[in-house]
């Protein structure tokens, strides 16, 4: 059967097609969907971690017992990962483990740009790239194979041109070959001592040169002969672009890009004039070859940074560009919190009170954006709180007060936990602020350990904030109404005040949850236009359903959008007038 | 079936349905017998953020973006990020674009302003440019929502796939209750000159 697949849907599909049991992720773009879909298969157990490293030992776990498993995660995830991850790398598989990393070159959505390729040649495992979905498919159901005959969990990189394109793909069916379950004791490969881990180290080194070896006859590295005065090395995403910008060009398409096959490599760069890589990021496959003595040619004409078009690929070629229409500079169209957001009231007071406000990642990152402007850092998941901790170390007294670690409730579930717990045992003063939406809002509304279900739908546990932090050991706990703007100014404005840690916790849902109950819209506001002064102290919060009309008025004034608005009630806290009431 | 592969690109709004488009095209052109790609950046597409999407459709596609300049149809939902991504598309490309100005951030504060005539500037940089009023014409059609299939529907008429295709994709698209709607809506869109 044919059907249009996205990368991640491919790979979905790939995994219940392998047999895969179980499957763990934390969500982050370009990688979420993956789980996502692979709920559609009752045969598989898909859930929600609550980091990218407990996500990647639940897959071990399952690994170990002989199941196979799929672990995803974004680039940055690997990060958090990185620790079971190397080990993993010694110890091998019993049941196929697949852990699929989706980078995201260009920074569509993410804080860096790092190529996750490096992590596989730094950890010592195999690492495959599709470069379209059938190949998503195929090439997760290869990485099972590869995982069980070399003992080895195998990495499958993506990059967000792979996850999030679409293209028509075969599918398969599941193989009835499904592994079961078993305990199967076997300290000397699953106990990581120095002791056992010297021995599965020499497995590993051996391992490696052996899958470079095989490698050469893989089908999935494959050879593409055409002229040969250009013989271009390339993998994943850029293979396409090679092709579409470089027909005539003969190709290597790498499918496995760590180990290299350097024996096919060698073969190859013999038949051609002139060879080259083309990759996106580091010059990771380049830097390999030249080490063995090849030459070659590729950050010298393709940047390490951003992604690769067709156009860019022609560039560095020295073909002329498409003849382009250029247009006059225009404002730009960033993302804005929803109107309703309950995260604006926050950021609106810590913007009025000053403060210094150590962020985190999630929609509360658009409270960096202006006129909100009160966002000071944001490094990585987990970040705010320690930052917060090291900042008040130093900091002169009147300064420290205004130290505000801001984070969302699947961050701080994620890794702020053991921010704020090192906050309290050290002493730290300074003020923390959980946003609890009830949800992971910024990648699409996933399910978390406070939001009371999980991937599957089912009911489950809702982490309690107030009493988890209590039981952490920190004595002042409040929980406000972030849509109540005289609130959240005297709750955080007297918390910033004590010379002690404090937590502050919001208890509004996010706008565009769906499951009943949880989120209500109130009735949308209207702005009067009798009583509108033009003082323009509504747009200071930056809701998407408020427009200035220049020509209303001597000095214009504002409208609110009935479609849009789902009144919160917070812009009308900031009229003197009473312009901003409930429409008739 | 020539080797020619056809470009085009939907622009517009986060939340304004240009997935969804984009979603039946590929369908249309995967069930008319041709190989389709298609490429999108979502992340912030529910916040209100510009949004892109290339789909491409011929004998054999390669990469999923459509190259700059190389863009046969630009497809706008929006008039300003229809003028803003016109460097996709080619010389004597197509346009077929709503008639629908959404005011960014800084527009909406006072900011800036929205740029005057861009519906003026759009024609003069590509003659073959159809305007379509989507919302009046989808309310005639019997939905607001269905602005969407106006223009799909008017996208469909500049390209050499059989009709039959384009209602099956929207049958198997478009949910039950809405059907009839944009069945409407799409052949109100097919029928402008
Ligand atoms: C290590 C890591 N994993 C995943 C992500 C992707 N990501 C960014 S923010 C976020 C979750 C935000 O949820 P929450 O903290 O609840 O804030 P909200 O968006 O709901 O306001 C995720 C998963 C990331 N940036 N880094
Ligand atoms: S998705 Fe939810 S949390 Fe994110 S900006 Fe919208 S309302 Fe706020
Ligand atoms: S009540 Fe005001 S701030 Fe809230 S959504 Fe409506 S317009 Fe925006």
């Amino acid at each position: 059967m044919k059907e249009i697949l996205s990368g991640n849907e491919a790979i979905a599909r790939g995994a219940y097609e392998a047999g895969v049991k179980v499957a763990c992720a934390y969500p982050g773009t370009p990688s979420t969907e993956i789980l996502e879909n692979t709920i559609r298969y009752r045969e598989i157990d898909s859930s929600w971690a609550t980091n990218e490293k407990v996500a990647l030992e639940v897959g071990i776990g399952a690994s170990f017992v002989g199941a196979r498993s799929l672990v995803t995660m974004k680039h940055v995830g690997v990060n958090v990962a990185a620790d079971p991850l190397f080990t993993l790398s010694y110890t091998g598989v019993n049941g196929g483990l697949v852990l699929v990393c989706a980078d995201d070159p260009e920074l569509h959505s993410s804080q860096n740009e790092q190529d996750s390729r490096n992590y596989a040649k730094f950890a010592k495992v195999p690492m495959l790239e599709p470069g379209d979905s059938q190949e998503c498919l195929e090439f997760t159901r290869l990485a099972y194979e590869i995982s069980e005959k070399y003992d080895t969990p195998v990495l499958l990189r993506t990059t967000t041109r792979i996850s999030h394109s679409k293209s028509v793909v075969n599918l398969g069916e599941r193989t009835d070959l499904v592994r079961e379950a078993k305990i199967e004791k076997n300290p000397a490969k699953f106990v990581m001592l120095p002791g056992n881990a010297r021995v599965r180290h020499v497995v590993v080194e051996e391992r490696t040169v052996q899958l470079s070896k095989d490698g050469c006859s893989m089908p999935i590295n494959r050879v593409e002969m055409r002229d040969t005065k250009i013989g271009v090395i390339t993998a994943g995403i850029s293979y396409q672009h090679v092709r579409e910008a470089l027909p005539e060009a003969s190709v290597l398409k790498l499918g496995m890009v760590h180990p290299l096959p350097f024996d096919l490599i060698r073969e190859f760069a013999a038949k051609v004039e002139k060879l080259y890589v083309v990759e996106e990021l580091d010059p990771f496959i380049e830097e390999q070859v030249k080490a063995v003595g090849i030459p070659v040619i590729g950050k010298e004409i393709i940047s390490i940074c951003g992604e690769l078009t067709p156009g860019r690929v022609r560039k560095a070629f020295g073909l002329p560009e498409n003849a382009q229409t250029t247009v006059e500079k225009l404002p730009g169209r960033p993302p804005n919190m929803c109107p309703g957001c309950p995260h604006r009231g926050v950021f609106y007071t810590l913007n009025q009170l000053k403060a210094y406000v150590s962020g985190d990642i999630g929609c509360y990152t658009l409270g960096f954006m202006p006129p909100l402007s009160a966002m000071d850092t944001c490094v990585c998941m987990g970040a705010s709180i320690g930052m917060a901790t090291g900042a008040v170390k130093v900091l002169p007294p009147e300064e420290r007060k205004k130290v505000v670690a801001v984070i969302g409730d699947s961050t701080f579930l994620h890794t702020g936990i053991n921010g704020l717990m090192d906050m309290v045992y050290n002493k730290g003063a300074a003020t923390v602020i959980i946003l609890d939406n009830r949800i992971t809002a910024m990648t699409g509304r996933q399910e978390n350990p406070g939001s009371g279900h999980t991937l599957m739908n089912d009911p489950a546990n809702a982490v309690d904030f107030e009493l988890l932090c209590k039981a952490i050991g920190v004595k002042n706990v409040r929980t406000i109404n972030p849509l109540d703007l005289d609130e959240c100014r005297t709750v955080i404005s007297e918390e910033m005040e004590r010379p002690e840690t404090s937590v502050i916790i919001t208890d509004k849902p996010c706008v565009l949850i769906k499951r009943e109950g949880i989120f209500k819209a109130g009735a949308p506001l209207q702005v009067v236009d009798e009583s509108c002064t033009g003082c323009r102290a509504c747009l200071k919060i930056g809701c998407p359903a408020i427009e200035w009309i220049p020509s209303s008025g001597k000095k214009g004034k504002a409208h609110i959008d009935p479609l849009l608005c789902n009144g919160c009630d917070v812009c009308s806290q900031l009229c003197k007038f009473s312009a901003i009431q409930e429409a008739k | 079936m020539s080797d020619k592969v056809t470009n085009i690109v939907l622009v517009g709004v986060g939340g304004q349905g240009i997935l969804l488009a984009a979603e039946i095209l590929s369908e249309t052109f995967m069930l008319a017998g041709f190989d389709v790609k298609k490429s999108e950046i979502h992340g912030m597409s529910q916040r209100g953020g510009s949004v892109v999407s290339h789909v491409r459709y011929g004998k054999e596609v390669f990469s999923p973006m459509v190259p700059e300049g190389e863009g046969d149809i630009l497809f706008g939902f929006e008039l300003m990020e229809s003028y803003r991504y016109l460097s996709l598309l080619k010389p004597g490309g197509t346009v077929v674009v709503n008639d629908l100005c959404i005011a960014p951030p800084a527009v909406l504060v006072g900011q800036e302003t929205y740029p005057a005539d861009m519906a003026l500037k759009i024609q003069e940089l590509c003659p073959d440019c159809l305007l379509v009023d989507g919302q009046n014409l989808a309310i005639e059609a019997g939905n607001a929502r269905a602005a969407n299939t106006v223009l799909l529907g008017a996208v469909s008429k500049r390209l050499d796939i059989e009709e039959k295709y384009w209602i099956e994709a929207i049958e198997k698209m478009v949910p039950k209750k809405a059907l009839d709607v944009n069945l409407k809506a799409f052949q109100m869109g097919r029928g402008l000159k």
